[in-house]
């Protein structure tokens, strides 16, 4: 049972630890504002959720696990938020979502 | 694997101070700053002082990177060109590094156990804790009880703080009255009209209060106390007045409540240390606060820790609102 726990934490975990590395090239690599956000978010989602549940099973039932529980709550709420007040932020200075574009532009129209 | 990770945390600690030093946007160095403080209080967890991690992440990132963004509001974005001296500065600089570094050979090596810090007073705290005072968190107990002077005296600088930015930004009645053209209003301070920011923020300010009472009161049992609480508190309200706007944030708890906050935590300090002088105690001596010595450190501790918090929310808070006021005058 305890191997079983633990093979699937490490699972767990190696592919939250992929989905990190994967936001953090995409938070490098993509051409403008609004991409780079959408590959950060995976770090704040599918990271996240994954590490925290492999962490989740390597505690077992214990009070650290609902400690845990509350953080991935907590940052289920609070990432995307911050997604959005980023995004909401960089249209209101006048930064155009354009897929086509390489660059952010700045349109004063 | 302590030592990798411990190395990691640093070198990325230096990449961000010389990124601080050297970006001329003073947007991305308050925004570095914050991340300097997250690697600092990840470096203190590591080192198992999760009492400092706490503190340093809550005023560290939290608040300090708050009231930065306040203060940059009402100045400029990017920095000024550089001063001509900068021949001085570096050899200033680079001397003072050669002695520092020079006097890092003289200090005991990472977890040395015949370090000063081991063998001084440290081996009494942790054996006399549990005899005297019977509180879990050690820390606690060192800062509350055993150095308590310390910690009134730190108070006592929160509170000056707090009353020196208080004199500095507080202007003059009926300067309210010719108001620089365009100044905003208190009113278009915060996010009103953004519905998900709103939502979310009201969702958690309840949360943000009952984490920061846990950490108050849980301060004696695990990581915690008066300090993070503050912090907490404090956080909980500035994001009501980032969501909400400063002003229902004043009426809620309106500035006259937070002076006195700041000046009830530290007279609650100071009059547990005159109450057990006049029981017949020394100044900060709880052991006299109560029939039994033990329940006495118990409730002198609790009442300290509560003075802290208070004064450090009230400070905080009141800062806060002087930088967000400035933008009025």
């Amino acid at each position: 049972m305890q191997t079983v726990l633990d093979i699937m934490s490490w699972i767990l975990l190696t592919a939250g630890g992929g989905f990190v590395l994967v936001g953090g090239i995409g938070a490098l690599r993509m051409p403008n504002l609004y991409t780079r956000m959408h590959a950060a978010s995976v770090t704040d989602t599918m990271g996240a959720v994954l590490v925290l549940s492999g962490i989740m099973l390597q505690a077992g039932l214990s009070l650290a696990t609902i400690k845990i529980a509350a953080i991935l709550l907590f940052l289920l709420f609070t990432s995307p938020t911050s997604s959005y007040a980023l995004a909401s932020a960089a249209m209101l200075a006048g930064i155009k979502p354009d897929a086509g574009r390489a660059a952010d532009c700045e349109d004063a129209s | 694997m302590t030592v990798v990770f411990g190395i990691f945390l640093l070198t990325l600690l230096v990449i961000t101070a010389v990124a601080v030093v050297r970006t001329r946007n003073l947007f991305v160095a308050v925004m570095l700053l914050g991340i300097f403080s997250l690697l600092i209080a990840a470096n203190f967890l590591l080192l198992d002082a999760a009492d400092v991690a706490l503190t340093e992440a809550a005023v560290g990132a939290g608040i300090s990177t708050v009231l930065f963004l306040g203060a940059l509001a009402l100045t400029s974005e990017t920095e000024h060109a550089a001063t001509p001296h900068r021949w001085l500065s570096l050899i200033v600089v680079v001397s003072a590094t050669l002695v520092v570094l020079y006097a890092t050979f003289d200090k005991p090596t990472f977890g040395d156990p015949e370090a000063p810090i081991q063998q001084h007073v440290a081996p009494w705290y942790l054996e006399k804790t549990p005899e005297y005072i019977d509180v879990p968190n050690v820390v606690t107990a060192v800062l509350a009880s055993f150095r308590g002077y310390d910690t009134l005296g730190e108070v006592f600088v929160v509170f000056t703080a707090g009353i020196g930015v208080l004199f500095l930004f507080s202007a003059p009645h009926g300067h309210a009255a010719r108001r620089r053209p365009g100044a905003r209003d208190g009113s278009s301070i915060g996010l009103r009209d953004d519905l998900i920011p709103r939502v979310v923020g009201r969702l958690l300010v309840p949360f943000i209060l009952l984490f920061g009472l846990y950490v108050q009161f849980h301060g004696d049992y695990g990581p915690g106390g008066g300090f993070q609480a503050g912090a907490l508190v404090a956080a909980a309200f500035i994001l009501y007045a980032l969501v909400e706007g400063e002003d229902r944030t004043l009426q809620a708890l309106p500035f006259n409540a937070l002076l006195a906050l700041m000046v009830s935590g530290a007279l609650l300090y100071g009059l547990v240390g005159v109450a057990s002088i006049f029981l017949g105690g020394n100044f900060l001596d709880y052991s006299v606060l109560s029939e039994d010595p033990v329940a006495g450190q118990h409730l002198g501790i609790l009442l300290i820790e509560a003075g802290v918090g208070l004064t450090v929310t009230g400070v905080l808070l009141s800062i806060f609102h002087a930088f967000a006021a400035r933008d009025r005058f």
